[in-house]
Protein backbone atom coordinates (compact mmCIF):
# COMPACT_ATOMS: atom_id res chain seq x y z
CA UNK A 1 0.00 0.00 0.00
CA UNK A 2 2.71 2.42 1.00
CA UNK A 3 6.18 2.42 -0.50
CA UNK A 4 9.31 2.05 1.54
CA UNK A 5 11.06 5.02 -0.01
CA UNK A 6 9.51 8.05 1.66
CA UNK A 7 8.10 8.71 5.13
CA UNK A 8 4.83 6.80 5.43
CA UNK A 9 3.16 9.55 7.47
CA UNK A 10 3.50 11.93 4.52
CA UNK A 11 1.98 9.30 2.23
CA UNK A 12 -0.94 8.98 4.66
CA UNK A 13 -1.44 12.75 4.72
CA UNK A 14 -1.41 12.84 0.91
CA UNK A 15 -3.95 10.03 0.70
CA UNK A 16 -6.39 11.82 2.98
CA UNK A 17 -5.92 15.04 1.02
CA UNK A 18 -6.78 13.17 -2.17
CA UNK A 19 -9.95 11.84 -0.53
CA UNK A 20 -10.95 15.36 0.48
CA UNK A 21 -10.22 16.78 -2.98
CA UNK A 22 -12.22 14.05 -4.71
CA UNK A 23 -15.11 14.56 -2.31
CA UNK A 24 -14.86 11.03 -0.85
CA UNK A 25 -14.41 12.78 2.50
CA UNK A 26 -16.82 15.67 3.02
CA UNK A 27 -16.75 18.77 5.22
CA UNK A 28 -17.04 18.04 8.94
CA UNK A 29 -17.02 14.34 8.17
CA UNK A 30 -15.21 12.14 10.68
CA UNK A 31 -12.11 10.38 9.42
CA UNK A 32 -11.06 6.89 10.55
CA UNK A 33 -9.37 6.73 13.96
CA UNK A 34 -5.60 6.28 13.98
CA UNK A 35 -6.06 2.73 15.26
CA UNK A 36 -8.58 1.84 12.55
CA UNK A 37 -6.30 3.41 9.99
CA UNK A 38 -3.22 1.58 11.32
CA UNK A 39 -5.01 -1.74 11.37
CA UNK A 40 -6.49 -1.29 7.89
CA UNK A 41 -3.22 -0.33 6.22
CA UNK A 42 -1.06 -2.49 8.50
CA UNK A 43 1.15 0.30 9.80
CA UNK A 44 2.27 1.34 13.25
CA UNK A 45 -0.42 3.45 15.01
CA UNK A 46 2.19 6.07 15.96
CA UNK A 47 2.95 6.54 12.25
CA UNK A 48 -0.74 6.97 11.45
CA UNK A 49 -1.05 9.47 14.31
CA UNK A 50 1.89 11.43 12.90
CA UNK A 51 0.19 11.69 9.51
CA UNK A 52 -3.03 12.93 11.13
CA UNK A 53 -1.09 15.40 13.27
CA UNK A 54 0.50 16.82 10.12
CA UNK A 55 -2.98 17.46 8.69
CA UNK A 56 -4.16 19.11 11.93
CA UNK A 57 -1.15 21.45 11.75
CA UNK A 58 -1.98 22.29 8.14
CA UNK A 59 -5.60 23.03 9.15
CA UNK A 60 -6.99 20.24 6.97
CA UNK A 61 -8.34 18.24 9.92
CA UNK A 62 -9.50 19.31 13.36
CA UNK A 63 -9.69 17.37 16.59
CA UNK A 64 -12.74 16.96 18.78
CA UNK A 65 -11.56 15.78 22.15
CA UNK A 66 -12.70 12.29 22.99
CA UNK A 67 -14.52 11.86 19.68
CA UNK A 68 -11.98 11.93 16.89
CA UNK A 69 -10.71 13.81 13.83
CA UNK A 70 -12.90 15.69 11.37
CA UNK A 71 -12.42 17.39 8.01
CA UNK A 72 -12.17 21.19 8.37
CA UNK A 73 -14.95 23.21 6.76
CA UNK A 74 -12.63 25.00 4.34
CA UNK A 75 -10.24 22.07 3.77
CA UNK A 76 -11.35 21.23 0.24
CA UNK A 77 -11.27 24.84 -0.91
CA UNK A 78 -7.84 25.34 0.64
CA UNK A 79 -6.40 22.20 -0.95
CA UNK A 80 -7.87 23.15 -4.33
CA UNK A 81 -6.29 26.58 -4.12
CA UNK A 82 -2.90 25.04 -3.29
CA UNK A 83 -3.16 22.60 -6.15
CA UNK A 84 -4.26 25.32 -8.58
CA UNK A 85 -1.21 27.35 -7.65
CA UNK A 86 1.04 24.45 -8.54
CA UNK A 87 -0.93 23.35 -11.61
CA UNK A 88 0.76 25.45 -14.29
CA UNK A 89 4.26 24.84 -12.99
CA UNK A 90 3.92 21.15 -12.25
CA UNK A 91 1.50 19.99 -14.93
CA UNK A 92 1.50 22.46 -17.83
CA UNK A 93 5.19 23.42 -17.83
CA UNK A 94 6.16 19.76 -17.45
CA UNK A 95 3.92 18.86 -20.38
CA UNK A 96 5.45 21.55 -22.59
CA UNK A 97 8.97 20.39 -21.70
CA UNK A 98 8.07 16.79 -22.54
CA UNK A 99 6.41 17.86 -25.82
CA UNK A 100 9.59 19.69 -26.84
CA UNK A 101 11.75 16.64 -26.11
CA UNK A 102 9.64 14.28 -28.20
CA UNK A 103 8.81 16.80 -30.95
CA UNK A 104 5.14 17.58 -30.47
CA UNK A 105 4.31 21.14 -31.48
CA UNK A 106 2.44 23.53 -29.17
CA UNK A 107 -0.15 23.99 -31.95
CA UNK A 108 -0.95 20.31 -31.77
CA UNK A 109 -1.40 20.55 -27.99
CA UNK A 110 -3.59 23.62 -28.31
CA UNK A 111 -5.76 21.82 -30.92
CA UNK A 112 -6.14 18.89 -28.54
CA UNK A 113 -7.13 21.19 -25.68
CA UNK A 114 -9.62 23.02 -27.91
CA UNK A 115 -11.10 19.64 -28.79
CA UNK A 116 -11.63 18.83 -25.13
CA UNK A 117 -13.72 21.96 -24.49
CA UNK B 1 1.67 -2.54 31.27
CA UNK B 2 4.82 -1.99 29.27
CA UNK B 3 8.43 -2.49 30.24
CA UNK B 4 11.35 -0.21 29.40
CA UNK B 5 14.66 -1.84 28.45
CA UNK B 6 18.12 -0.48 29.11
CA UNK B 7 21.27 -2.06 27.74
CA UNK B 8 24.45 -0.62 29.26
CA UNK B 9 27.85 -1.25 27.69
CA UNK B 10 26.85 -4.87 27.09
CA UNK B 11 29.53 -7.31 25.96
CA UNK B 12 28.93 -11.00 25.28
CA UNK B 13 31.80 -13.31 24.39
CA UNK B 14 31.77 -16.94 23.32
CA UNK B 15 35.34 -18.05 23.84
CA UNK B 16 37.38 -15.83 21.52
CA UNK B 17 34.36 -14.61 19.60
CA UNK B 18 32.90 -11.25 20.55
CA UNK B 19 29.18 -11.41 19.72
CA UNK B 20 28.16 -8.15 21.38
CA UNK B 21 30.75 -5.42 21.71
CA UNK B 22 30.02 -2.68 24.26
CA UNK B 23 26.43 -2.05 23.18
CA UNK B 24 24.43 0.71 24.87
CA UNK B 25 20.78 1.12 24.04
CA UNK B 26 17.65 2.54 25.69
CA UNK B 27 14.08 1.58 24.77
CA UNK B 28 11.33 3.56 26.52
CA UNK B 29 8.85 0.72 26.16
CA UNK B 30 5.27 0.58 24.94
CA UNK B 31 6.32 0.58 21.31
CA UNK B 32 7.02 -1.91 18.53
CA UNK B 33 10.77 -1.93 17.94
CA UNK B 34 12.53 -3.41 14.95
CA UNK B 35 16.00 -4.82 15.60
CA UNK B 36 17.83 -5.10 12.30
CA UNK B 37 21.17 -6.72 11.69
CA UNK B 38 22.84 -9.10 9.30
CA UNK B 39 23.30 -12.77 10.15
CA UNK B 40 25.83 -13.02 12.96
CA UNK B 41 25.52 -9.33 13.90
CA UNK B 42 24.67 -10.18 17.52
CA UNK B 43 20.87 -9.76 17.42
CA UNK B 44 20.07 -13.05 19.12
CA UNK B 45 22.80 -12.58 21.74
CA UNK B 46 21.47 -9.15 22.74
CA UNK B 47 17.88 -10.38 22.88
CA UNK B 48 18.87 -13.50 24.83
CA UNK B 49 20.49 -11.28 27.45
CA UNK B 50 17.40 -9.04 27.62
CA UNK B 51 15.20 -12.13 28.01
CA UNK B 52 17.48 -13.56 30.74
CA UNK B 53 18.39 -16.58 28.62
CA UNK B 54 22.03 -15.61 28.79
CA UNK B 55 24.31 -13.79 31.21
CA UNK B 56 26.33 -10.78 30.07
CA UNK B 57 30.11 -11.20 29.93
CA UNK B 58 30.27 -7.59 31.10
CA UNK B 59 27.96 -4.61 31.19
CA UNK B 60 24.32 -4.81 32.19
CA UNK B 61 20.78 -5.29 30.98
CA UNK B 62 17.94 -3.66 32.92
CA UNK B 63 14.28 -4.41 32.29
CA UNK B 64 12.00 -2.04 34.17
CA UNK B 65 15.08 -0.99 36.13
CA UNK B 66 16.09 -4.48 37.33
CA UNK B 67 18.41 -7.23 36.12
CA UNK B 68 16.28 -10.00 34.59
CA UNK B 69 18.85 -12.79 35.01
CA UNK B 70 17.59 -15.32 37.62
CA UNK B 71 14.81 -12.90 38.54
CA UNK B 72 11.67 -15.07 38.33
CA UNK B 73 9.18 -12.29 39.04
CA UNK B 74 10.61 -10.32 36.12
CA UNK B 75 11.11 -13.17 33.65
CA UNK B 76 7.42 -14.10 33.92
CA UNK B 77 6.81 -10.65 32.36
CA UNK B 78 9.21 -11.36 29.48
CA UNK B 79 8.37 -13.65 26.58
CA UNK B 80 11.14 -14.66 24.18
CA UNK B 81 9.86 -16.21 20.95
CA UNK B 82 12.03 -18.03 18.44
CA UNK B 83 11.21 -20.11 15.35
CA UNK B 84 11.23 -23.28 17.43
CA UNK B 85 9.30 -24.30 20.50
CA UNK B 86 10.99 -24.72 23.86
CA UNK B 87 9.53 -28.15 24.60
CA UNK B 88 10.29 -31.86 24.27
CA UNK B 89 9.74 -33.44 20.85
CA UNK B 90 7.40 -35.97 22.50
CA UNK B 91 5.11 -33.27 24.00
CA UNK B 92 1.74 -32.77 22.35
CA UNK B 93 0.81 -29.29 21.10
CA UNK B 94 -2.02 -29.03 23.62
CA UNK B 95 0.32 -29.91 26.50
CA UNK B 96 2.66 -27.08 25.46
CA UNK B 97 -0.29 -24.68 25.37
CA UNK B 98 -1.40 -25.85 28.80
CA UNK B 99 2.07 -25.19 30.17
CA UNK B 100 2.12 -21.64 28.82
CA UNK B 101 -1.33 -21.03 30.25
CA UNK B 102 -0.04 -22.03 33.69
CA UNK B 103 3.16 -19.98 33.44
CA UNK B 104 1.90 -16.74 31.89
CA UNK B 105 -0.03 -14.38 34.18
CA UNK B 106 -1.65 -12.47 31.29
CA UNK B 107 -2.43 -15.51 29.12
CA UNK B 108 -5.61 -15.09 27.02
CA UNK B 109 -7.05 -18.55 26.34
CA UNK B 110 -9.72 -17.32 23.94
CA UNK B 111 -7.15 -15.50 21.85
CA UNK B 112 -4.87 -18.57 21.90
CA UNK B 113 -7.74 -20.69 20.54
CA UNK B 114 -8.43 -18.15 17.79
CA UNK B 115 -4.76 -18.19 16.76
CA UNK B 116 -4.64 -22.01 16.78
CA UNK B 117 -7.57 -22.02 14.40
CA UNK B 118 -6.09 -19.31 12.20
CA UNK B 119 -2.75 -21.14 11.89
CA UNK B 120 -4.42 -24.59 11.61
CA UNK B 121 -2.38 -26.02 14.48
CA UNK B 122 -3.04 -29.71 15.19
CA UNK B 123 -3.59 -29.99 18.98
CA UNK B 124 -2.88 -33.70 19.24
CA UNK B 125 0.31 -33.80 17.21
CA UNK B 126 3.66 -34.10 18.96
CA UNK B 127 6.14 -31.24 18.64
CA UNK B 128 8.66 -33.49 16.89
CA UNK B 129 6.13 -34.32 14.18
CA UNK B 130 5.31 -30.70 13.33
CA UNK B 131 6.53 -29.10 10.10
CA UNK B 132 8.93 -26.19 10.39
CA UNK B 133 6.13 -23.77 9.53
CA UNK B 134 3.84 -25.25 12.17
CA UNK B 135 6.58 -24.97 14.81
CA UNK B 136 7.01 -21.28 13.99
CA UNK B 137 3.24 -20.76 14.04
CA UNK B 138 2.93 -22.45 17.43
CA UNK B 139 5.80 -20.37 18.70
CA UNK B 140 4.24 -17.04 17.67
CA UNK B 141 0.87 -18.23 19.04
CA UNK B 142 2.50 -18.77 22.45
CA UNK B 143 4.16 -15.37 22.16
CA UNK B 144 1.02 -13.44 21.23
CA UNK B 145 -1.41 -15.13 23.63
CA UNK B 146 1.03 -14.68 26.56
CA UNK B 147 0.46 -10.88 26.33
CA UNK B 148 3.74 -10.42 28.18
CA UNK B 149 4.60 -6.75 28.93
CA UNK B 150 7.89 -7.37 27.10
CA UNK B 151 7.54 -9.68 24.11
CA UNK B 152 10.51 -10.47 21.88
CA UNK B 153 10.17 -12.17 18.50
CA UNK B 154 13.62 -13.27 17.39
CA UNK B 155 13.21 -14.09 13.69
CA UNK B 156 10.23 -16.11 14.84
CA UNK B 157 8.74 -16.17 11.34
CA UNK B 158 11.61 -18.28 9.99
CA UNK B 159 9.74 -21.46 8.97
CA UNK B 160 6.53 -19.65 7.99
CA UNK B 161 5.40 -19.16 4.39
CA UNK B 162 4.35 -15.69 3.17
CA UNK B 163 0.57 -16.00 3.88
CA UNK B 164 1.30 -17.20 7.45
CA UNK B 165 3.80 -14.40 7.99
CA UNK B 166 1.27 -11.79 6.89
CA UNK B 167 -1.33 -13.37 9.18
CA UNK B 168 1.20 -13.05 12.00
CA UNK B 169 1.94 -9.37 11.22
CA UNK B 170 -1.79 -8.64 11.19
CA UNK B 171 -2.40 -10.42 14.50
CA UNK B 172 0.61 -8.74 16.07
CA UNK B 173 -0.46 -5.24 15.08
CA UNK B 174 -4.11 -5.63 16.05
CA UNK B 175 -3.26 -7.23 19.38
CA UNK B 176 -0.70 -4.51 20.10
CA UNK B 177 -3.33 -1.83 19.38
CA UNK B 178 -5.78 -3.56 21.75
CA UNK B 179 -3.15 -4.38 24.38
CA UNK B 180 -0.16 -2.01 24.10
CA UNK B 181 3.11 -3.50 25.33
CA UNK B 182 6.82 -3.47 24.55
CA UNK B 183 7.48 -5.59 21.48
CA UNK B 184 10.88 -6.20 19.92
CA UNK B 185 11.07 -7.92 16.53
CA UNK B 186 14.39 -8.94 15.07
CA UNK B 187 14.35 -9.47 11.34
CA UNK B 188 16.04 -8.97 8.04
CA UNK B 189 12.76 -9.04 6.07
CA UNK B 190 12.57 -5.26 6.37
CA UNK B 191 10.25 -4.56 3.47
CA UNK B 192 7.63 -6.88 4.93
CA UNK B 193 7.53 -5.56 8.48
CA UNK B 194 9.16 -2.12 8.29
CA UNK B 195 5.83 -0.30 8.44
CA UNK B 196 4.99 -1.94 11.79
CA UNK B 197 7.99 -0.46 13.61
CA UNK B 198 7.77 2.77 15.56
CA UNK B 199 11.51 2.73 16.18
CA UNK B 200 14.33 0.90 14.47
CA UNK B 201 17.63 -0.25 15.97
CA UNK B 202 20.37 -1.33 13.57
CA UNK B 203 23.35 -3.28 14.90
CA UNK B 204 26.37 -4.61 13.09
CA UNK B 205 29.25 -6.73 14.40
CA UNK B 206 27.88 -6.41 17.93
CA UNK B 207 27.82 -2.61 17.85
CA UNK B 208 25.05 -0.05 17.56
CA UNK B 209 24.87 1.53 14.08
CA UNK B 210 21.62 3.50 14.32
CA UNK B 211 18.62 3.92 16.62
CA UNK B 212 15.83 6.27 15.62
CA UNK B 213 12.16 6.60 14.83
CA UNK B 214 11.42 4.62 11.69
CA UNK B 215 9.99 7.66 9.93
CA UNK B 216 13.08 9.74 10.79
CA UNK B 217 15.35 7.01 9.40
CA UNK B 218 13.34 6.87 6.20
CA UNK B 219 14.06 10.57 5.70
CA UNK B 220 17.74 10.22 6.49
CA UNK B 221 19.19 8.67 3.37
CA UNK B 222 19.38 10.67 0.13
CA UNK B 223 20.46 9.45 -3.29
CA UNK B 224 22.17 12.31 -5.18
CA UNK B 225 22.27 11.72 -8.94
CA UNK B 226 23.74 13.84 -11.75
CA UNK B 227 26.95 14.74 -13.60
CA UNK B 228 30.03 13.36 -11.82
CA UNK B 229 31.64 16.73 -10.94
CA UNK B 230 28.40 18.25 -9.64
CA UNK B 231 27.66 15.19 -7.49
CA UNK B 232 31.21 15.17 -6.13
CA UNK B 233 31.04 18.87 -5.25
CA UNK B 234 27.70 18.47 -3.48
CA UNK B 235 28.56 15.33 -1.53
CA UNK B 236 32.05 16.43 -0.44
CA UNK B 237 32.34 16.28 3.35
CA UNK B 238 29.16 14.22 3.80
CA UNK B 239 28.82 10.67 5.05
CA UNK B 240 28.78 8.60 1.88
CA UNK B 241 27.07 5.22 2.17
CA UNK B 242 27.21 4.03 -1.40
CA UNK B 243 28.25 5.05 -4.86
CA UNK B 244 27.42 4.01 -8.42
CA UNK B 245 28.73 5.34 -11.70
CA UNK B 246 27.46 4.97 -15.23
CA UNK B 247 29.46 6.92 -17.84
CA UNK B 248 29.34 10.60 -16.89
CA UNK B 249 26.58 10.10 -14.34
CA UNK B 250 27.15 9.36 -10.69
CA UNK B 251 24.66 8.38 -8.02
CA UNK B 252 25.91 8.76 -4.47
CA UNK B 253 23.91 7.80 -1.38
CA UNK B 254 24.57 10.11 1.55
CA UNK B 255 23.43 9.82 5.17
CA UNK B 256 21.88 12.79 6.95
CA UNK B 257 18.90 15.02 6.40
CA UNK B 258 19.22 17.90 3.92
CA UNK B 259 17.95 21.40 4.68
CA UNK B 260 15.58 23.17 2.26
CA UNK B 261 18.43 25.46 1.31
CA UNK B 262 20.66 22.48 0.46
CA UNK B 263 17.89 20.89 -1.57
CA UNK B 264 17.46 24.09 -3.57
CA UNK B 265 21.21 24.28 -4.16
CA UNK B 266 21.22 20.68 -5.43
CA UNK B 267 18.36 21.41 -7.85
CA UNK B 268 20.16 24.51 -9.15
CA UNK B 269 23.25 22.38 -9.79
CA UNK B 270 21.14 20.05 -11.96
CA UNK B 271 21.14 17.25 -9.39
CA UNK B 272 18.32 14.86 -8.74
CA UNK B 273 17.56 13.95 -5.11
CA UNK B 274 15.86 10.65 -4.42
CA UNK B 275 14.67 8.95 -1.25
CA UNK B 276 16.38 5.86 0.12
CA UNK B 277 14.20 3.12 1.54
CA UNK B 278 14.69 1.51 4.93
CA UNK B 279 15.91 -1.70 3.32
CA UNK B 280 18.50 0.13 1.17
CA UNK B 281 19.60 2.22 4.12
CA UNK B 282 20.10 -0.94 6.16
CA UNK B 283 22.11 -2.55 3.36
CA UNK B 284 24.31 0.53 3.01
CA UNK B 285 24.83 0.98 6.76
CA UNK B 286 25.88 -2.64 7.27
CA UNK B 287 27.78 -3.24 4.01
CA UNK B 288 31.16 -4.97 4.25
CA UNK B 289 33.25 -2.37 2.40
CA UNK B 290 32.48 0.33 4.96
CA UNK B 291 34.77 -1.34 7.49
Amino acid sequence: MFDDRSPIYLQIADKIKEDILSGALGEDEQVMSTNQYASFYRINPATAAKGFQQLVEEGVLYKRRGIGMFVSADAREKLRAERRERFFEQVVDAMIAEARVIGISLDEIVRRIEGAK
Amino acid sequence: MTLPVEVKDLTIRYGDTVAVDGLTLGLDGGKIYGLLGRNGSGKTSVLSAVAAFRKATSGAVLVDGAEPFENAALTRQICFVRDRVDAQDTDQVRAVLKMSRALRPNWDEEYAQALIERFHLPLKKRIGALSRGAKSALSVTLGLAARAPLTIFDEAYLGMDAPSRYAFYEELLNDYIAHPRTIIISTHLIEEVGSLFEEVVIIDKGKLVAHDETEALRARGVAVTGPVEAVDAFTAGRTVLGDQRLGGTRSTTVYGQLTDEERARARDAGLELGPVGLQDLFVHLTAEERR
